[in-house]
């Protein structure tokens, strides 16, 4: 037991010094010494294993590379319409539907996405981009955004009411929200793109938001089995 | 803050409303109930002026003792507030003669992205923000979404830059242990390299998401020796030492946004559309990070354990916990339990508490690889769980709800009190039991970002206090001794940072260190405070909470305080007796006068005589009785020292 002990504490030893040779501490480099005016380093590190460096002000608050791309844009400008659409679905439920809890959900789906469309038509106007109305269902190429209703299916839920509406709301609703978690995986599979920290934090958002209203979607539509 | 903190939502429902309406009613009958005749007393914190430098200020209880805005490269020169500059009249783009001329925008933007940016997209950025803080020494870290600066505090009222660390990636938490240095990285800009680029490829092996550890012996010259690599990345991590395997280090790393690519890193999975996640059983969701750090070979680091701790013991579903919505009409919409954002460890008592998005959860972490999941708990009030504190004794826990993810003014005078508040639990036989909410009292503006977040706990011996931050609704420190009644009992707080547009800004955390209290302000830099004394803490008190020096702090971590048996701590027990009216005023006077002769031989003898009177009292005056007995054991253990 004991020499069991010692030859695995060796065996540490040595891949201890051989990592270390590899990808150890690199040694201090005469770059992150501070500056000759006497300030403090700005320095930058490099992968582990490689020796950290001195930077200067402009190089360290260059953000060129992350700012937002064209991708990121064409998203907003999607969103908002596509947004848009869940509201003009909750509209047509409060003549249509005295269910409380799908009432309180869509008044909620009108309060949250409202704000958030305010929020992309100013992220969109501070970058100078086209912030549309909120009245677009298309994408740039003329392809209906995923999830989206067509006019026969928002015709199609108008003419509905009661139970029948409940039912067909919560199917277009969950398509609906499931159609902007795929735009956002499609985001964030565009080169370059959801890289700016706003974006990245919004179109995350909108994943965990719809996938849990998905999920409360389904358990109401469960209940209405029941019914 | 969340990895969300920048989504715009307000919940207005039923329940909001009516607090509004009921406010106006209270303030309409107060008015009417004065006449007028008496003003009614105005917190300090209402009204103060607008501005990033020279904003309006309100102390109570504290001082500012210093502040120091961030330093070069860690603020965007053409907009250091994070403000929009003032529009630009056409000929001021020449500069006038003799000026220097400013600096070149950023270089050049990538293809197809748009020309330099404007300010207000300047000002909407968080890139630079700091974040959280560690301390080690006399060292105090400061994470910033672009990396950390290093501090000494060999005079913390001489704050002094060492130096500046470049390494995106957010949100940047921080925490140290020894030479180490650890810190967590989340977005998919992130890179193994530090570098300030982003990454271009949706799969890429440049990218980093996880935890970096930094060798910072060198403290001037940090090295990155490890860079462990998560599926969903690191919003936030604990360090966790285990008092039985001193060869390492544990980190709960807790990641919160999307789980990458099965192809950037090997064995990510996330779930399908419409997958039931029991039919994912390798899903990057529903569990933490366990890294294995081993002390003598920090650069092995690697992932040993992901544990389904919000797993259904009785169904066996591994996403047993909060399903996400709401409680019922009027209620607070609480997320899904897929994720914790932040885990809080005990080691001493063996317990963790998870602030975990749907759940206050408590584990058991007597073998931290495994930890296990002892109780859960769930608040209508509550829409994010977002970090715990423990009190000394391990008794309570305060858990924060990051209503609106921090990016959002939620402690506006129409908000609930009960929302984007401190929910504080008592721990009966390892479970929780629910006693109170604590808001930050005074209404902030819709130009402030605010809602409970980061603190830690003052260590004041024989009482339950703790500092907290709560973005721009400033510092605001409370007592929870009572857990049912916590009180406010001093409190910092500077204007909006713009008097026209909300800013992202104010305190993300603010933790007490060695007799100071230290303030990550977001944008402003960081400031340090002092407490000074008043009704609600004496000076004996703030001197006995002194005593204790900390060689290093990592507020994750919880380390049990162990006041020494000093004049000072039996002092501040006889304030506090005296305070709450259950020490005889003879024993008082008694007792001070005691101490004042601590240089005659005879007094300990005395001293002696008098412990045991106290002890006495405790049997008579219950209500008391718990401090009587502490105070007769520091007085004993006073005179046992000077024997």
């Amino acid at each position: 037991m004991q020499t069991q002990i010692h030859r695995i504490g060796a065996l540490a030893l040595l891949l201890t010094v051989a990592s270390c040779g590899s990808a150890g501490v690199a040694p201090a480099t005469p770059d992150a010494t501070p500056d000759p005016a006497g300030g403090p380093p700005l320095v930058q590190p490099g992968a582990p294993g490689v020796a950290t460096r001195s930077i200067g002000t402009r190089e360290a608050t260059d953000l060129s590379g992350v700012r937002h791309r064209a991708a990121d844009v064409q998203f907003m400008q999607g969103m908002i319409g596509h947004h848009a659409q869940a509201l003009e679905m909750t509209t047509l439920l409060y003549d249509r539907s005295r269910w409380e809890d799908i009432r309180l959900l869509a008044h909620r789906i009108d309060v949250s996405q409202a704000d958030e469309i305010r929020m992309m038509q100013g992220w969109l106007r501070v970058r100078g981009a086209e912030v549309p109305r909120g009245d677009e269902h298309h994408t740039h190429d003329g392809m209906l955004m995923p999830g989206m209703l067509t006019p026969d299916q928002m015709a199609e839920l108008a003419a509905t009411a009661g139970t029948e509406f409940d039912r067909l709301f919560l199917e277009y609703m969950i398509m609906h929200h499931d159609g902007a978690v795929i735009m956002v995986e499609a985001l964030f599979a565009s080169p370059g793109a959801g890289q700016e920290s706003v974006i990245f934090g919004f179109a995350s958002d909108v994943v965990a938001d719809q996938t849990m209203e998905i999920t409360r979607m389904r358990r109401m539509r469960g209940t209405l089995e029941v019914r | 803050m969340t990895s969300t903190a920048i989504v715009p939502r307000r919940h207005r429902n039923g329940l909001a409303r009516c607090a509004w309406a009921l406010g106006v009613l209270a303030v309409l009958l107060t008015a009417a109930t004065l006449g007028g005749a008496q003003e009614r007393q105005v917190d300090p914190r209402v009204g103060l002026a607008a501005g990033f430098r020279d904003a309006g200020e309100a102390a109570h209880n504290m001082e500012l003792v210093v502040n120091l805005p961030k330093p070069d490269g860690f603020f965007d020169p053409e907009a250091p507030a994070g403000r929009p500059r003032p529009p630009r009249p056409p000929e001021a783009e020449t500069p006038p003669e003799g000026a220097e001329t400013p600096p070149e925008d950023d270089a050049a933007p990538a293809e197809d992205a748009p020309e330099a940016p404007s300010a207000e997209e300047r000002r909407s950025r968080i890139s630079f923000s700091n974040s959280d803080l560690a301390f080690g020494d006399t060292h105090m870290f400061v994470g910033n979404y672009h990396g950390f600066n290093t501090y000494s505090l060999e005079d913390p009222r001489e704050l002094e830059l060492l130096v500046s660390v470049v390494c995106p990636g957010g949100q940047g938490d921080v925490s140290v242990h020894g030479d180490l240095l650890f810190m967590s990285v989340q977005a998919t800009r992130g890179r193994i390299d530090c570098g300030t680029e982003g990454v271009e490829d949706p799969v890429s092996n440049e990218r980093f998401r996880g935890v970096r550890i930094f060798d910072i012996s060198d403290i001037r010259n940090p090295q990155q020796i490890a860079a462990v690599q998560t599926c969903r990345g690191s919003h936030t991590h604990t360090l966790v030492l285990d008092p039985n395997d001193p060869e390492n280090l544990y980190i709960y790393g807790s990641g919160t946004s999307s789980v990458r690519s099965g192809d950037e890193l090997a064995g990510c999975v996330d779930l399908e559309e419409d997958q039931d996640p029991n039919e994912a059983p390798d899903v990057a969701l529903f569990s933490i990070d366990v890294i294995q750090v081993p002390l003598a070979a920090p650069e092995t680091a690697r992932i040993v354990n992901r544990p389904r701790i919000f797993a259904d013991p009785e169904s066996g579903s591994i996403a047993g916990l909060w399903q996400g919505g709401d409680h019922g009409p009027g209620t607070q919409e609480s997320r899904r339990t897929t994720q914790c954002h932040d885990i809080t460890v005990y080691p001493e008592i063996g317990l963790a508490a998870g602030a975990c998005a749907g759940n206050g959860i408590l584990l058991d972490i007597s073998d931290p690889v495994n930890p296990e999941r002892l109780d859960e708990v769930v608040d209508q009030n509550f829409a994010y769980w977002h970090s715990a504190t423990f009190n000394n004794d391990g008794t309570k826990v305060v858990f924060t709800d990051e209503w609106g993810g921090g990016g959002r003014p939620r402690c506006l005078a129409t908000d609930l009190p009960s929302w984007g508040a401190n929910a504080i639990f008592d721990i009966v036989d390892r479970q929780f039991v629910f006693r109170s909410y604590y808001k930050m009292p005074a209404p902030q503006t819709e130009l402030e970002n605010c809602v409970a977040h980061n603190g830690s706990l003052i260590p004041v011996p024989g009482r339950d206090i703790m500092v907290q931050s709560w973005y721009q609704g400033g510092v605001s420190v409370f007592d929870f001794t009572d857990s049912a009644h916590p009180v406010e009992i001093a409190f910092f707080d500077r204007g909006p940072i713009d008097g026209e547009n909300m800013i992202m800004g104010g305190y993300w955390s603010s933790y007490w260190y060695n007799g100071y209290i230290y303030g990550a302000e977001i944008s402003r830099g960081v400031d340090v405070f002092a407490l000074t004394p008043s009704e609600h803490l004496s000076q004996n008190e703030i001197d006995a909470s002194n005593s204790i020096e900390l060689s290093e702090f990592n507020v994750q971590q919880q380390v049990r305080f162990h006041w020494p048996a000093s004049a000072a701590v039996a002092r501040a027990y006889v304030d506090q007796l005296t305070r709450s009216h259950n020490i005889r005023a003879a024993h008082a006077t008694a007792v001070d006068d005691l101490l004042d002769r601590l240089d005659q031989a005879e007094v300990l003898d005395e001293i002696d005589t008098l412990a045991g009177e106290l002890e006495s009292d405790a049997a008579v005056l219950p209500a008391g009785a718990t401090r009587l007995r502490a105070l007769a054991q520091t007085l004993t253990g006073l005179t046992a020292s000077l024997r």
